[in-house]
């Protein structure tokens, strides 16, 4: 599933044949792409520090320690939001010069924007996470791309596998909506592919998200307490570490 | 400090130490690379918890929730300095400055005091190890501290910036600044630090002045001198010249208590040249503490 949604993207944007194909493509891509950025710019954020000898340094000034992880997550997703900003706001206006006005896709355009930041909050701060808990730079480096696989490639292909195999005996509606609650990739595609009806009929998929009945309040909130809890949880770690 | 101990797994990098640092008071940390002069400093700084013991520095718990505010008085440079290498040497104060709330106009100042003010626009990557040092005392000295916990303050140094770092930190203490210094390098602290304490394996082993460590080990000054014409007295070694011993070429040797030696000087003949007073230095100190310690 996860091959075709990569194979499908490259053909929707060659097509470009309106916004609504480009969410599509731009959002499963986003799905790969903006986790691994955000998880790779955060794993060495506290234990590269610490490493370098930089950190006893900055902990010796009259700083917090949760302001300094605060500050160091604010500061890259500050970067990385201007990033996705400018890149899709070019994608947005090439789509706008070509003549394509549909105003209901612009509004799924714009929840796709806000959400890809999101999810690279998330993955920011699971990346902190990550580094606060480690001793060494090199564990931190590979157990990101353990997450990374994890959440946006096995977790789709091991909830699908259970699906099949259980034929909907007792993974019932309701779990499956707490299952891709539990997957911030997944909430985030959800919310992304069911946005804009006319966006779920390019989508395919999603069609499972359709039918499963997640409200994006829902989908919002799961990412946002995927956000907080790694970055609560990091800095409470970096509190007690000794260097 | 008091009974200040630190374990990392099963090892103990301090083992109850008890110090006290008072201000206008520079103190040398003695001891060879892991006897836990990093870690003592690292505990001064909150950087590490004790494992028992307390630590209060300027009053405060430095690990303490209320710390944050008291660092703004103490000033660290650590062993390795690492700063921001594509950062310039103004951009890296400028940094610390802000942390430390101090004005911008004190960052001029400061570079010019440390000597790296021609160097100021340029990026740190490019700097010596000395030109970093010295961008790194800077960064210490920001605010006025009233504690200094300099780290291995002068490895990769040469002597003429050596001797301008003592300087600098001579002009502190004058103005009642606490200053730790850390070192392997005995011979260097020596004239330098009003105190020094000796590290070895976690442990205190001495703690007082150089006069006094001295004292403690017991070895004697030796007195040593050059006569145009060696007595006979001395190359048989009887009465007048007693205790002298001949060694090579004219020159004569005596060894005697500290309190003698004006006696002894003043017993030499106007004819003697070359006169030395040796004392054991602080490597032969050291060594005879770690035997001790042994």
């Amino acid at each position: 599933m996860t091959l075709a949604f990569l194979g499908a993207a490259p053909t929707g944007t060659a097509k470009a044949s309106g916004l609504a194909v480009t969410i599509v493509s731009l959002s499963s891509l986003t799905i790969f792409l903006v986790p691994l950025i955000a998880l790779l710019l955060s794993y060495d954020a506290i234990v590269g520090e610490v490493d370098r000898g930089t950190m006893a340094l900055l902990l010796a000034y009259p700083v917090a320690r949760w302001q300094v992880v605060l500050g160091k997550f604010a500061g890259h997703l500050a970067i990385r939001g201007f990033a996705i900003v400018v890149g899709y706001g070019v994608a947005a206006l090439a789509l706008q010069w070509v003549g394509d006005d549909d105003s209901a896709a612009w509004t799924a355009f714009g929840v796709m924007v806000a959400s890809s930041i999101l999810l690279c909050a998330v993955f920011l701060a699971i990346g902190y996470f990550v580094s606060a808990s480690v001793r060494d730079r090199g564990a931190a480096g590979g157990i990101v791309i353990g997450v990374w696989f994890f959440f946006v490639l096995l977790y789709d292909m091991a909830l699908l596998g259970a699906l099949v195999a259980d034929q909907g005996r007792t993974v019932t509606a309701e779990v499956l909506n707490a299952l891709l609650l539990l997957n911030p990739a997944d909430a985030y595609r959800l919310l992304n592919l069911t946005a804009a009806s006319d966006v779920s009929r390019f989508a395919g998929v999603a069609g499972l998200g359709a039918g499963a009945g997640l409200s994006a309040h829902a989908l919002i909130g799961a990412l946002v307490a995927w956000t907080i809890a790694p970055l609560a949880a990091a800095t409470a770690l970096f509190g007690r570490k000794q260097l | 400090m008091r009974g200040v101990s630190r374990k990392y797994r099963r090892q103990y990098a301090v083992r109850e130490v008890d110090l006290t640092l008072e201000a206008g008071e520079c103190v040398a940390l003695v001891g060879h690379n892991g006897a836990g002069k990093t870690t003592l400093i690292k505990m001064m700084l909150g950087l590490a918890r004790p494992s028992s013991g307390g630590v209060h520095v300027l009053g405060e718990d430095p690990a303490g929730g209320a710390a944050t505010r008291g660092r703004f008085e103490i000033g660290y440079l650590p062993e390795n300095v690492a700063l921001h290498p594509s950062l310039t040497g103004f951009e890296t104060l400028a940094f610390y400055a802000r942390l430390k709330r101090q004005p911008a106009s004190a960052i001029a100042p400061m570079l010019e005091r440390v000597g790296i003010a021609d160097a100021a626009r340029r990026r740190v990557g490019e700097y010596s190890k000395g030109m970093r040092q010295r961008l790194g005392l800077a960064q210490a000295l920001l605010g006025s501290p009233r504690a200094l916990l300099l780290d291995e303050p002068t490895t990769g140094l040469d002597p003429a910036l050596r001797q301008h770092f003592y300087d600098i930190i001579r002009d502190l203490r004058r103005n009642g600044a606490m200053v730790l210094l850390s070192s392997h390098a005995l011979a260097e602290v020596e004239g330098q630090a009003d105190r020094m304490v000796v590290m070895n394996q976690g442990r205190k082993v001495a703690d007082g002045s150089i006069a006094e460590l001295r004292r403690l080990v017991g070895v004697r000054p030796r007195i040593r001198a050059r006569l145009p014409r060696l007595p006979r007295a001395v190359a048989n070694a009887s009465d007048p010249w007693g205790g002298w011993a001949a060694s090579f070429d004219g020159v004569i040797e005596l060894s005697c208590g500290e309190d003698e030696v004006a006696s002894v000087l003043r017993g030499l003949p106007t004819s003697a040249r070359d006169i030395e007073i040796i004392r054991p230095s602080l490597d032969d100190l050291y060594a005879a503490f770690q035997k001790r310690a042994a």
